[in-house]
C-alpha cells in the first residue's frame, strides 16, 4: 500500500485521501472486508440518488421542501454505519443518509416533506428520532435519553453488544445555539453515553462557520469537558472509525465526545434557497476535488476491491431506487384531516374528543365525497 | 389517459405564487428524459433549474423566457408516447384549450361549481405541493345548495376544476412555442442577472469561462462594446451590422423616457446656467466630524449630504425656485422633493426625498442612502420619481468639475455639484491649499430671473463655505 501525503490540517482524521489513497492513523482505524467496502460505497451511491431524486421532485411540485444532503454523505454514512443495533439516532431534518442506514424506508422521509404524513417510521423499532426542524433541539432530547440509559443501566456492562450508546446530529449553525451548549453541559456532568455528532457543512444557511466561532468547532469540547475531535467528513472510512469508537466510549461508560465533521454542502440548504447569492463558485469546485463518492470510488479500483461491473450494477440499483421512490411519492395518498387527532396524545383527552367528532362532522357536511 | 402531459410551475420555494421563466433549455421538438434540466426559473427566493418530469417530446412551450408565470400555470406540454405516432389534432388542440382559445369554454359539469373559484382564479399557496393548492376550490356544503342542480355533479364527478390555472396561463402567456430555436446558453444566475441589468444578450455572447460558461467579464466586454447599456425591461436585441461595423440599439424603457424628458425641458424652458467655484474646506472638515457622532452611527455622511442641506435651507430663503412655470401660473411649492439624479444600470433615474426640507440632518442622510441604494438595486418605483420640485445631480462622482444641468421637467432649478479637488487657493493674501469644488445651476429661466438664481446659488455657497451659517439661517 502506497504511503500517501497526509492531510494538510494535522488535526483533522483523514483514512482516505481525496485522491483515493489509504492513510493510516495510530489511534482511528479501520480493517474492513472487501465486501463491507464496496457496501459502503453503495451506500453512498443510494443515498446520494435518493437526495438527487427527492430534490428533482421538489422542483417538480410533488415536495413542499427538501433539504439536500449533497456532498455529506460520507459523514452520514460513515456514522450510520457505525451504529450498534441497539443505538439511538437524533437526526435534524437532513439525515436522509443515517436514516438509511437506519433502514427507513426512503418513502418515509419523502411522506413527511410532502406534507402527506409527520413523519411515520416507528423511533423505536428503528432506533431512529423523527425529523427534527427547530435547530438543535434534538440535541437536548438525545442527551435526556442518553441519561435516561444510564438510569436504565444500559451502559458500563463491558458487553458492546449489548450496552447502548445514543448520537444527536446537529451542524455548525447549531452550535451557536443555546439548545446544543446546554445539551454539551448536560451531557458533560451526568456522564452521558452521547456522542454530539456536528456536520459542519460550512453554512448555517447563507452564515459562513468562520463566523460563528473563533475556534474550530471540535475544541469547544475542551471547555466542557469531554473529548472533541475533527475528522474529514467526506472520508467514509475516518468517518466510521471514529464514530464507531465514540460511540464505544461512551457505551463503556466514559462519555461524551463531540465529533466534528468537517464536510460542505455541495447545493442549497433547503430548496427554497439559492446559495449563488452568497457564496462563489470556485468554493464549490474545491470542494468538489473532495468529493466523498469519488474517492471512495478511486480507492475500490486502486485496491481491486471493485471493477466497473460492480460500479455499474450500483448505478442500476440506484436508477431502480428512484423510480421507486418516485413512484411511490406521486401515489402516496392525502393524509385524512382526521390523523392529526390521532398522533397527538396516547390517550386522548375527552375535550379532543369531541373536537375529534365535530370535526368530523363537519367534514362529513360536504356534498363532495367529504373528508378526503 | 392523455399523451401529452402537462407540467404546471409548481411552487419552487415556500409559499410562492409566481416565478420568471429566465430561461428555456429546451425547444418544441426536443426530446426530453425524464429529471433533464428544461427551464430556468427565478423566483422571489433563487433562480433553479427545473427537472422535467416525464420522458418524451416537447409539444409546446408556452410561456417565453422573461414572462412571470402564475404558480400553477402550465408551462410546457410533453409528448410522452412519442413513439405512437402523430399526435392526433384533438390532443393538441382539445387538451390545450390556452393554445387557441384564451378562456375555454367550461368542461361538461363544471356547472355545478359555478362561483366557487376565487374571484382571481388564484391562490396563495403557503406550503403547497403541486397544482391542486392552486385550483383550490370551496366544496359545496349539503346545507347549502350550490347555485346550479347538484345531482349532475353528484351522478358524474366533474373533470378536475383546471379553469382557474387555466385562465390565468393564458392571460399571461400570449404565445406558443416562439422559444422554438433558442439557443441554450451557460452562466450562472448571477451572470444572468448582470447581463439582464446591463441589457446584454447572453445568446450573442461566447463564453471564456469553463465549458464555455459565460463568465462576469465577458458580459461587462459585451457591455463596454455598447456604451449604452439598455434598460432592464427591454427585451435586449441588438442588431450588429458587420458591414457598417455599427451596432443599433432600440431606443425604449428608461431611454427613451430620458430622452423625452430632456427635449421636452430643453425646448420648453428657457435655461440659463450659472457657476460659481468655491472653497468648501470646512464641509470636507464638518464631514469627517459628524462621521464621527453617534448619531450618524448607521448612516454614511457625505459631501453630497451637506449639499443637499445647503440647497434645502437656500430654499427656504428664496422660495420661488421652488416652483413650476406653466402657461396660465407660476405653481409655488410649500414642500421640497429633492430629487437626486442617480446612475443606475437601468439608466438616469431621478428619484426624489418627498419632503425632504422636514427632515433632520441624520433623517435627510438616511433617505439619500436609501433612494441611492434602492435605485442602485433598481427598484426605484414610479412614485419614487413623481412629484420632484428641485434637483441635484453629483457629477463630482465620475471626477467631473462641472456642467450644463437640463432641467427635471416641471422644476425651476437644478444644481450641479462638481469634483471636490485640493487645488491652490488665496486665503488672506497667502496660496493655501483648500478643497474646492464648483456648483453650477442651472434655472427656468421664465420664472427665474438672474438676481434669483444668483442669489440661490451664492446661499448655498455660503452654507458650504462656513456650515456655521447653517445655524444662522435654520
Amino acid at each position: 500500500m502506497t504511503v500517501a501525503q497526509p492531510a494538510a490540517d494535522p488535526h483533522l482524521i483523514q483514512l482516505l485521501t481525496p485522491e483515493g489513497e489509504r492513510l493510516h492513523h495510530p489511534d482511528y482505524d479501520v480493517d474492513l472486508t472487501d465486501e463491507e467496502y464496496r457496501s459502503l460505497y453503495r451506500d453512498l451511491v443510494l443515498v446520494r440518488r435518493i437526495d438527487v431524486e427527492a430534490t428533482a421532485l421538489q422542483r417538480q411540485g410533488e415536495l413542499g421542501i427538501w433539504a439536500a444532503l449533497l456532498g455529506q454523505e460520507a459523514a452520514q454514512v460513515g456514522s450510520g454505519r457505525a451504529l450498534r443495533p441497539q443505538d439511538f439516532a437524533f437526526p435534524t431534518y437532513r439525515e436522509h443518509g443515517v436514516a438509511w442506514c437506519r433502514d427507513v424506508d426512503p418513502l418515509k422521509l419523502l411522506g413527511l416533506f410532502r406534507g402527506a404524513t409527520n413523519g411515520d417510521w416507528d423511533p423505536e423499532e428503528t432506533r431512529f428520532a423523527l425529523y427534527t426542524i427547530v435547530i438543535g433541539s434534538q440535541t437536548l432530547h438525545a442527551t435526556g435519553y442518553a441519561m435516561g440509559v444510564t438510569k436504565d443501566g444500559a451502559v458500563g456492562s463491558g458487553d458492546v453488544l449489548k450496552d447502548e450508546a445514543v448520537i444527536a446530529y446537529f451542524g455548525d449553525g447549531a452550535s451557536s445555539q443555546g439548545d446544543v451548549n446546554e445539551a454539551f453541559v448536560w451531557a458533560s456532568v451526568y456522564n452521558a453515553p452521547i456522542v454530539f455528532f456536528c456536520q459542519n457543512n460550512q453554512w448555517g444557511i447563507s452564515t459562513p462557520a468562520a463566523t460563528q466561532s473563533r475556534i474550530p468547532l471540535y475544541k469547544r469540547a475542551e471547555g466542557f469537558g469531554f473529548p472533541g475531535v475533527r475528522v474529514d467528513g467526506n472520508d467514509v472510512l475516518a468517518t466510521y472509525a471514529v464514530t464507531r469508537q465514540a460511540l464505544d466510549s461512551a457505551r463503556t461508560g466514559q462519555g461524551p465526545t463531540l465529533i466534528e465533521a468537517f464536510t460542505y454542502r455541495m447545493g442549497a440548504h433547503t430548496t427554497s434557497d439559492d446559495p449563488t447569492r452568497y457564496r462563489l463558485s470556485s468554493e464549490l469546485e474545491a470542494w468538489k476535488l473532495k468529493d466523498p463518492l469519488e474517492r471512495m470510488k478511486a480507492f475500490l479500483f486502486k485496491q481491486q476491491v471493485a471493477d466497473a461491473s460492480f460500479i455499474e450494477a450500483v448505478e442500476g440499483e440506484a436508477d431502480a431506487l428512484a423510480s421507486r421512490i418516485r413512484k411511490g411519492c406521486l401515489e402516496m395518498p392525502d393524509p385524512s384531516p382526521m390523523v392529526m387527532f390521532d398522533q397527538v396524545y396516547e390517550e386522548m383527552t375527552p375535550l379532543l374528543r369531541t373536537q375529534a367528532e365535530e370535526f368530523a362532522t363537519y367534514h362529513a357536511g360536504f356534498a363532495q365525497g367529504g373528508a378526503h | 389517459m392523455s399523451r401529452v402531459k402537462d407540467f404546471k410551475l409548481p411552487d419552487l420555494g415556500e409559499g410562492l405564487t409566481e416565478g420568471e421563466i429566465l430561461q428555456w433549455l429546451v425547444a418544441v421538438g426536443d426530446d426530453v428524459k425524464l429529471n433533464q434540466p428544461i427551464v430556468e426559473v427565478e423566483t422571489a427566493k433563487a433562480a433553479v433549474e427545473v427537472p422535467s418530469p416525464y420522458a418524451g417530446v416537447v409539444v409546446t412551450i408556452h410561456h417565453d423566457a422573461g414572462t412571470m408565470v402564475d404558480v400553477g400555470a402550465v408551462i410546457i406540454s410533453i409528448d410522452t408516447d412519442p413513439g405512437a405516432g402523430p399526435l392526433p389534432v384533438d390532443e393538441v388542440v382539445a387538451d390545450h384549450p390556452e393554445v387557441g382559445d384564451l378562456v375555454p369554454p367550461p368542461p361538461p359539469g363544471e356547472g355545478a361549481l359555478i362561483g366557487e373559484v376565487g374571484p382571481t382564479g388564484r391562490t396563495a399557496t403557503l406550503v403547497g405541493y403541486g397544482p391542486k393548492s392552486v385550483t383550490a376550490k370551496r366544496r359545496s356544503r349539503n346545507d347549502h345548495p350550490a347555485p346550479a342542480p347538484a345531482p349532475v355533479a353528484v351522478a358524474t364527478p366533474p373533470p378536475p376544476p383546471a379553469t382557474a390555472a387555466r385562465v390565468s396561463a393564458a392571460a399571461v402567456g400570449q404565445s406558443a412555442a416562439l422559444s422554438a430555436g433558442e439557443v441554450s446558453v451557460l452562466a450562472k444566475p448571477p451572470v444572468r442577472k448582470l447581463a439582464k441589468e446591463l441589457g446584454v444578450d447572453l445568446t450573442g455572447l461566447v463564453g471564456s469561462g469553463p465549458g464555455g460558461t459565460i463568465t462576469r467579464a465577458d458580459v461587462e466586454a459585451a457591455t463596454s462594446l455598447a456604451p449604452q447599456a439598455m434598460p432592464a425591461s427591454a427585451v435586449p436585441t441588438f442588431s450588429y451590422d458587420p458591414e457598417t461595423r455599427e451596432r443599433r440599439i432600440p431606443v425604449k424603457g428608461v431611454r427613451k423616457m430620458t430622452a423625452q424628458a430632456m427635449v421636452d425641458s430643453a425646448f420648453s424652458a428657457p435655461h440659463v446656467t450659472e457657476f460659481l467655484t468655491l472653497d468648501i474646506t470646512p464641509t470636507m472638515d464638518l464631514v469627517q466630524r459628524l462621521r464621527l457622532l453617534p448619531e450618524f452611527q448607521d448612516v454614511k455622511v457625505t459631501p453630497l449630504l451637506l449639499v443637499a442641506k445647503a440647497l434645502l435651507l437656500a430654499v427656504k430663503r428664496n422660495p420661488e425656485i421652488n416652483s413650476t412655470f406653466t402657461d396660465s401660473d407660476i405653481v409655488m411649492k410649500e414642500y421640497v422633493n429633492l430629487g437626486i439624479a442617480a446612475a443606475t444600470p437601468r439608466g438616469l433615474l431621478v428619484p426624489n426625498i418627498k419632503d425632504a426640507d422636514q427632515l433632520s440632518l441624520v433623517q435627510l442622510a438616511q433617505a439619500l442612502q436609501d433612494l441611492v441604494a434602492t435605485a442602485r438595486e433598481g427598484r426605484t418605483t414610479p412614485g419614487d420619481m413623481a412629484r420632484g420640485t428641485i434637483t441635484i445631480t453629483n457629477v463630482g462622482t465620475f471626477g467631473v468639475d462641472s456642467g450644463t444641468p437640463i432641467l427635471n421637467p416641471g422644476e425651476s432649478a437644478i444644481l450641479c455639484f462638481g469634483a471636490v479637488r485640493p487645488t491652490p487657493w488665496v486665503v488672506d493674501n497667502e496660496i493655501v491649499v483648500r478643497q474646492v469644488t464648483q456648483l453650477a445651476l442651472s434655472f427656468d429661466h421664465r420664472n427665474v430671473d438672474g438676481q434669483l438664481g444668483s442669489q440661490f446659488l451664492a446661499d448655498i455657497a455660503r452654507v458650504l463655505s462656513d456650515p456655521a451659517t447653517a445655524l444662522a439661517w435654520s
